[in-house]
């Protein structure tokens, strides 16, 4: 049994899981050759070390609380959504049809709350008849959400090749929106009151982020509603005596979790593209996934566990550049360790690093109370 | 229709079914036991490409097939490791191991071929050629059945002969016997395996590895068989597909088999109607066929078709009273 102390639990384990992680993935740097320790330092300052790549890291970040935070909440319900693929999706998708439809001629503080409502509308769709079949009818969840992060590509390249793609065009994207559309982006409104930034696609949706995870934090400990959740989450048959419908809270659960995950459209099509594209999601779902699984499920560790995938994936592109035969994908196979080793192997690591702690703290235990160590 | 449009249809159904039987039959033995298989893309993705860089430095198809099956293994006693030997969650493991593949297939492509992320293609020596060449262009004169049997049925290699074969043979292996009893026993009721004096987690184990090999076939049907060479995420979500079947068949190697010939029908038939009119209907959406395997699924999963019910222990870990 998971016998650590609750300050091992919360910090100490989640930071050796992302060593292991980090030390599987430098075996591999290793192994094609390649010097971790370089790429490291080319990463680290690729994220961090100019205002330009920590803006990228930021603008990362974003997209990544967003999907956390979705994988979050449907966990406090006890669901795992596998499904913010395609709740992404379709949220980008409810957030580029109204603009295509309205931005013409509605200003932008009436259109960007329009576009964030509709997206997380569509997202919260898209989760929530998931969770209905599975409280309702008995499907499960897992697998209801893979298949509908298929029919969500597959409802995205319909509604874009058969309606959305101008005639005569070869590239598969929408016209683009009228600028009442366009989330602003930093570097504009930092220029505007004089402080001179460099441009990148970081926009007001970093703010919307922060919003958000304060929200899931407020609503998840400090409503009633948040309680009945994570009733449920924790003991679905204690929940029901207490009178909670376990039906509805899963219902909840993942509608809101759509919804949170519906939101990367205001980030990726009203921040960055301004146009409704193909690709903008590609695979934040699942990177979603591992930032729940680092930030242990609580706002402020996904909002960390956000920043430090930003930076990999800012840092890793800027390896990628510098390093030759280096690929942007060990980034995609170092969050794969890192789900591995701190979500499904946390029962192979929790024991041994309690005993670890137990060596540690023994000699010093003895010294301080010596007539314990006789009993 | 036309016998030659027949014959053709049924070609490619098998071809692309493949990939999908073996995925489906390797997930249906693990699911049995009671191990849930999310990972059944990553472990078909990697040892693509386990088996595309092993043909191609080395020129051997034994070899090449060999390290496809290893590496699914080796994926799989990852699993193991982390579901069955501890009490991790088996959608996380499954998860993980499929983004692990993604990004390794493409990390060690690209730093060991140069060409981002694809290996060269191996030579027509390692390539998996048709079985039997000769019978097929004898029967395919034939007329009425000819291009039916020719192309259809005979034009083949090896491997799509070896998927149709295992099916079978898994059902005979699951219920006639008594390591398959006692497999699906596993996957129902482990307690039971447990105090019958079987060891729960060497039958799990069992499972698992031959999930791999079987992982490992259908990787290597993509790289050796329907292409020459691996390319970046070139399953492209056969493996849930796989899984997709393998629901939809309920747990049931025949079934499955059924599924999987059904989604590869879909698939084939998608690629021919592409900017088909067809007369009352119009032009029938690329889309919705390719998306029609995923909504069949889920709508039989609702239990809106009959009902499909998972093995009872399916996910939860085993640990033994004490």
């Amino acid at each position: 049994m998971n016998t650590l102390p609750r300050w091992a639990d919360l910090v100490l384990l989640p930071l050796v899981s992302l060593l292991v992680a980090l030390l599987a993935a430098g075996a591999v740097v290793a192994l094609v050759g390649q010097d971790p320790w370089e790429v490291i330092q080319v990463l680290v300052h690729g994220a961090f070390g100019t205002a330009r790549g920590f803006s990228y890291t930021l603008y990362y970040a974003t997209t990544f609380v967003f999907t956390g935070l979705a994988v979050a909440v449907a966990f406090h319900g006890g669901l795992f959504n596998i499904g913010g693929e395609g709740q992404a999706v379709m949220g980008g998708l409810g957030t580029g049809l109204v603009a295509l439809w309205w931005s013409a001629f509605l200003p932008a503080w009436l259109m960007l709350p329009i576009m964030m409502v509709s997206g997380a509308l569509f997202g919260m769709a898209w989760a929530a008849v998931p969770g209905y079949l599975q409280a309702y009818r008995g499907s499960h969840v897992v697998i209801t959400t893979i298949m509908f992060n298929f029919i969500a590509s597959t409802v995205l390249v319909y509604v874009l090749v058969n309606h959305l793609r101008p005639k005569g065009s070869m590239s598969v994207e929408s016209v683009p929106f009228a600028p009442s559309a366009q989330m602003p982006a930093v570097h504009e409104l930092l220029g505007r009151i004089g402080i001179e930034w460099p441009s990148s696609p970081l926009n007001l949706s970093v703010l919307l982020a922060g919003l958000a995870a304060v929200a899931v934090y407020l609503f998840l400990w400090r409503t009633r509603a948040g309680y009945r959740l994570r009733a449920v989450g924790s003991s679905p048959g204690a929940a029901e005596y207490a009178g909670i419908k376990s039906r509805h809270q899963v219902v909840m659960a993942m509608a809101i979790s759509g919804a949170l995950a519906g939101l990367v459209g205001m980030n990726e099509i009203a921040g960055v593209s301004g146009k409704l594209i193909l690709e903008f999601v590609s695979g934040a779902g699942f990177t979603g996934i591992a930032v729940a699984l680092m930030g242990r499920n609580h706002p402020l560790g996904i909002v960390l566990a956000s920043l430090l995938f930003g930076a990999l994936f800012q840092g890793g592109a800027e390896v990628a550049f510098e390093v030759q035969d280096f690929s942007r994908d060990m980034v995609v196979m170092l969050q794969g360790f890192i789900v591995l080793f701190s979500g499904a192997m946390t029962y192979v690591i929790a024991p041994i690093l309690a005993r670890l702690l137990g060596w540690i703290s023994k000699p010093l235990a003895s010294k301080t109370t010596p007539g314990v160590s006789h009993g | 229709m036309d016998e030659a449009l027949i014959g053709a249809m049924l070609a490619s159904t098998l071809r692309v079914s493949t990939p999908l039987i073996f995925c489906a039959l390797a997930g249906l033995l693990s699911e049995r036991s009671g191990v849930v298989d999310i990972g059944l893309e990553g472990k078909m993705l990697l040892s693509a490409f386990a088996a595309g860089a092993c043909g191609a430095a080395y020129g051997s198809m034994t070899l090449a097939i060999l390290a496809a099956m290893g590496v699914a293994v080796a994926l799989s006693w990852v699993h193991g490791l982390a579901c069955v030997s501890h009490k991790g969650d088996q959608v996380v493991s499954g998860v993980a191991i499929n983004i692990i593949a993604a990004g390794l297939s493409a990390v060690l492509g690209t730093a060991w071929f140069h060409q981002g992320g694809q290996t060269p293609p191996v030579s027509d020596a390692v390539r998996i050629q048709a079985l039997w060449p000769g019978l097929a262009d004898a029967v395919r004169g034939l007329p009425v059945i000819g291009p039916v049997l020719g192309d259809g049925i005979l034009s083949h290699n090896a491997l799509v002969y070896l998927a149709l074969l295992l099916v079978p043979l898994v059902w005979w292996g699951l219920f006639k016997t008594r390591f398959g009893l006692r497999l699906r026993a596993v996957g129902e009721n482990p307690q039971m395996v447990d105090a019958a004096g079987v060891s729960v987690m060497r039958l799990r184990y069992t499972a698992l590895t031959l999930n791999g090999i079987l992982c490992g076939l259908a990787g290597s049907y993509l790289v050796l068989a329907q292409s020459a060479s691996f390319s970046q995420n070139m399953s492209a979500g056969r493996g849930y597909m796989a899984l997709a079947a393998l629901i939809f068949g309920r747990w049931h190697p025949v079934k499955a088999l059924w599924a999987c010939l059904l989604f590869g029908f879909l698939d084939a038939a998608a690629i021919r109607l592409q900017g088909v009119h067809l007369p009352g209907v119009g032009e029938v959406p690329v889309q919705a066929i390719q998306a029609l395997p995923y909504v069949l699924t889920v709508v039989l999963l609702a239990g809106f078709i009959g009902k499909s019910i998972p093995p009872k222990a399916l996910g939860i870990p085993y640990s033994k009273e004490r």
